[in-house]
């Protein structure tokens, strides 16, 4: 196990995707955050808060977004995954929309949250950002527009997020 | 995390935890539902078919809605119109249907066990849409569901199942559902119409519809299967309407305001009158629209327990 990044590195590179999102977005008036449920959800929250803080912006547009229904594994022999709760209450017709997750791996993630976004309405532009983006490991062509931390990692790794407010400390890490 | 059950045959065989699974998924598919798009592409591989050899019509609109909604493909068989006319069997029929590759089978039937006799010799998954006098299980789920969305947590609430208690599979599921999720249930209607020894299932008997919704938080008023009696078991219907149909003095003579539901199709004037059905107490219509988020949970909590072709 190897850690990539302890609680004060955590929080610097919050920090830093928070003011990169401000430096492309400014005033966040046609710009919303939509964090992917379960785990993106953490970061998301973190995020949004940072991003309102900065901007003094408090009403700045913060939904979250369930992909479970547009899966493409269902019917692969996995266990079904149970679903949870999209809390989405603005029209994001013509928003930039920023999706967030914690960690990139094979893309397919993103797939299904584009599929389930675009049920939403039509965004003017969606961007992506991820903490982790394990290169090299996509299985389709999509790539992060912001990301806190590249790692070059083998399948049979694990990379973990750890999160306060669930988990009792800020951490990410590596398992072999 | 998924179903301990690879069919829905009866409430019987779920677990406790297994029914929450459902209510669970039920919620975000009742979300689903109340969006702009309301569908969403999960079954979009499988193939589903509605087998009906009884009349239905708020069952089967409510099942093929929420297949549609999940993305499947649906065909559908109904008895009237088809080889059963010519003496094909059950098996024979489903197989034939099976054999042109549908995943799975939404099956009602006029016999009681019907499912399970299908489930020991077929490979797709069942469910059971109401056999006979047995279970009508998506029913009761519907029903838990509805009063869980009014009451919260059923645990300790007190539900009285009025009406037609020996013909109803809907009341067999209920108190199966009901029971497991730790609700109290009393039965009640006249003593023809009330089956021997089903106290055994843990439930009250009561004879007197007043005391019945007295005690009740929520009455579940069931329809007078007339069609399902061969012999009379009450005199009249007007006279059954004056003793156990449920009216608004009844309702205002009660010391709280108690839910009324009933599975539909209703008799108006029957076993509830029109200012009960209709009135602010009732929920009647929300147990139809939960009845498609019920049956797409159900649906695709059981997509992932086919067996995959290879």
């Amino acid at each position: 196990m190897k850690t990539l990044l302890n609680h004060k590195q955590l929080n610097i590179t919050l920090q830093r995707l928070a003011h990169q999102l401000i430096e492309n977005h400014l005033d966040f008036k046609d710009t919303v955050i939509i964090g992917i449920q379960p785990r993106g959800v953490l970061l998301s929250d973190r995020i949004a808060e940072l991003v309102r803080g900065l901007t003094k912006q408090p009403n700045i547009s913060y939904g979250k977004l369930d992909i479970t229904f547009y899966r493409d594994d269902i019917h692969t022999g996995n266990d079904i995954h149970l679903p949870n709760k999209t809390d989405i209450e603005f029209s994001i017709e013509g928003k930039h929309v920023i999706l967030i997750d914690d960690v990139l791996h094979t893309g397919r993630t993103i797939r299904s949250a584009m599929d389930a976004l675009i049920d939403f309405g039509r965004p003017e532009s969606v961007e992506l950002l991820v903490l982790i983006d394990r290169i090299f490991s996509r299985e389709l062509p999509i790539q992060p527009d912001y990301v806190g931390e590249a790692v070059d990692t083998i399948i049979t790794q694990k990379v973990k997020v750890y999160w306060s407010e669930e988990d009792k400390k800020d951490e990410v890490v590596l398992i072999d | 995390m998924s179903l301990t059950v690879k069919h829905l045959l009866g409430i019987k065989e779920l677990t406790k935890e297994d029914i929450q699974t459902i209510f669970k998924t039920a919620d975000n598919f009742k979300q689903v539902l109340q969006r702009p798009i309301k569908k969403v592409p999960s079954l979009r591989d499988t193939t589903i078919a509605n087998v009906f050899f009884e009349n239905s019509t708020r069952t089967k609109i409510s099942f093929e809605l929420a297949e549609k909604r999940l993305s499947a493909d649906v065909v559908n068989f109904s008895a009237s119109g088809s080889s059963v006319a010519k003496g094909e069997t059950l098996i024979d029929t489903v197989n034939n249907i099976l054999a042109m590759k549908v995943d799975m089978v939404v099956m009602r039937h006029s016999a009681s066990g019907a499912p399970w006799f299908l489930a020991k010799h077929i490979d797709a998954s069942i469910i059971n849409a109401g056999d006979g006098v047995n279970e009508h299980p998506t029913q009761a789920l519907l029903d838990a569901f509805s009063m869980r969305e009014v009451h919260g947590d059923l645990k300790g609430k007190r539900v009285t199942i009025i009406g037609d208690i020996l013909h109803s599979r809907v009341a067999l599921s209920n108190i199966f559902c009901l029971t497991k999720l730790g609700a109290e249930v009393t039965v009640a209607g006249p003593p023809t119409l009330i089956p021997k020894h089903i106290q055994d299932l843990g439930v009250r008997v009561e004879y007197d519809v007043k005391k019945a919704l007295e005690w009740c938080e929520i009455a579940n008023v069931l329809r007078i299967q007339l069609e399902r009696q061969n012999k009379p078991l009450f005199s009249t219907l007007r006279e059954y309407s004056l003793y156990y149909g449920i009216n608004r003095d009844m309702l205002d003579g009660l010391e709280k305001d108690i839910t009324i539901m009933h599975p539909g199709p209703i008799n108006r004037g029957v076993e509830i009158n029109s200012d009960v059905a209709d009135s602010d107490q009732s929920i009647i219509l929300d147990q139809v629209e939960n009845g498609v988020a019920i049956r797409m949970a159900v649906l695709y909590l059981l997509s992932g327990k086919r067996d995959l072709v290879e």
